[in-house]
């Protein structure tokens, strides 16, 4: 399959094809490195950006459907702290 | 402990052994991760049962519960975006009346208390700004929410049915990938709306605080309010400088009658229909500068 699953926390999901998956990775990793470096503007500006190429690549799935999500992002209002706890006790990040 | 739903959903999208576990390779970015512990947390939930057709009863059971959750967060930030508004008008019928009585104050030559009742005017357009930002946000949470309760819907009814079917048709060796599929898709909204509903409750308990101390304020007259029951020192002081029917400015406007020639007089009769007026249009000010 060609397509993907996006959730955005809040919003909803969104389908969109793989081939976009580069230029997300690419926002998805520094969003990362701006949220380990707790650098809150990047971090916001990361986050939009991500969020409005998420928005504008997809198409927004149903209400009904109960596909899971390959991806998933923060609410457009998530802090980098709420991101930060969000992810810290998982036991993912190294270090 | 008996964790309500949001609760269940929290612990489980927290629990994170099975993500270690499983992970394949290290993740490198935020919404990798978050679609990982998502996934994690429904995969945890279906290796628990015992027999998978019982994990749809049950995460049924807390799909009913959390929608519920939801629309009681919808109806506690109407209630408390209500008692804004409530406290919004006080402040701003509060707020006009201090500013006609700075005018007043000034009509009669007290500058001193007119300064004070623009003073507290001034302080009470703090508050007024502020609740306006809280009333917004408050809009924002009810909106969101709205949606958020009307998505959910939509996939318990979806879910609803294709549990049914599940139970129906398959053994529970064959249900398992069935119940996968529809189990992670629910769970991970539950999970979501879980945290969506738990900032907004967040949120109304920070700014139930906040309307409550305005509540107290109003009520114990610091901030008069509009019963009329207790006036408050400005306004009393007025009354006795007007004797409570304006005999002072009638008397003053008289004085500036005889003081004067007829220019005089003609100027103080302006000033006397310029303070009639203002007691409905407040932009008059400036005509009370020449008392």
């Amino acid at each position: 399959m060609g397509d993907m699953i996006v959730r955005i926390m809040g919003e909803g999901q969104v389908r969109l094809s793989d081939s976009h998956l580069p230029e997300l990775n690419k926002l998805d990793d520094e969003l990362l490195a701006e949220m380990e470096g707790g650098d809150g503007p990047g971090f916001r500006r990361t986050l939009t950006a991500l969020l409005a190429a998420v928005r504008s690549r997809g198409t927004p799935l149903p209400d009904d459907s109960l596909e899971p999500s390959d991806l998933i992002l923060p609410s457009p209002d998530a802090t980098l702290e709420e991101v930060q706890e969000l992810l810290s006790d998982d036991g993912l990040i190294p270090g | 402990m008996d964790a309500g739903p949001v609760l269940w959903v929290l612990s489980q999208v927290l629990e994170l052994e099975s993500v270690r576990r499983g992970r394949a390779k290290p993740m490198s970015g935020v919404m990798k991760r978050m679609g990982m512990i998502f996934r994690a947390k429904a995969n945890k939930a279906l290796d628990r049962a015992e027999d998978p057709r019982e994990t749809l009863d049950y995460s049924y059971q807390k799909q009913l519960e959390l929608l519920q959750k939801v629309r009681r967060g919808v109806a506690d930030v109407a209630t408390s975006r209500k008692r804004l508004e409530l406290q919004l008008n006080q402040l701003q019928q509060q707020s006009s009346k201090l500013e006609d009585q700075g005018r007043k104050a000034l009509a009669l030559g007290r500058e001193d208390l007119a300064r004070e009742a623009l003073s507290r005017r001034a302080a009470l357009q703090q508050q007024v700004t502020d609740l306006e930002t809280q009333h917004a946000t408050l809009q924002g949470e009810e909106e969101k929410l709205t949606l958020a309760a009307q998505r959910l819907q939509a996939k318990v009814d979806a879910f609803r049915t294709k549990k049914e079917t599940i139970k129906a048709t398959y053994t529970a060796a064959q249900a398992q990938t069935r119940i996968g599929e529809a189990f992670s898709g629910i769970s991970e909204e539950m999970g979501d709306v879980g945290l969506a509903i738990q900032r907004a409750e967040d949120k109304t308990a920070q700014l139930q605080a906040r309307a409550g101390a305005i509540d107290e304020l109003l009520a114990s007259g610091a901030l008069d309010d509009q019963s009329g029951m207790h006036k408050d020192d400005i306004q009393a002081e007025l009354d006795r400088l007007s004797g409570g029917t304006d005999v002072e400015l009638e008397l003053q406007r008289m004085k500036a009658e005889l003081a004067g020639g007829p220019s005089a007089g003609q100027q103080a009769i302006e000033g006397g229909t310029g303070q009639q007026q203002s007691q409905q249009q407040p932009q008059d000010t400036p005509r009370f500068d020449k008392q």
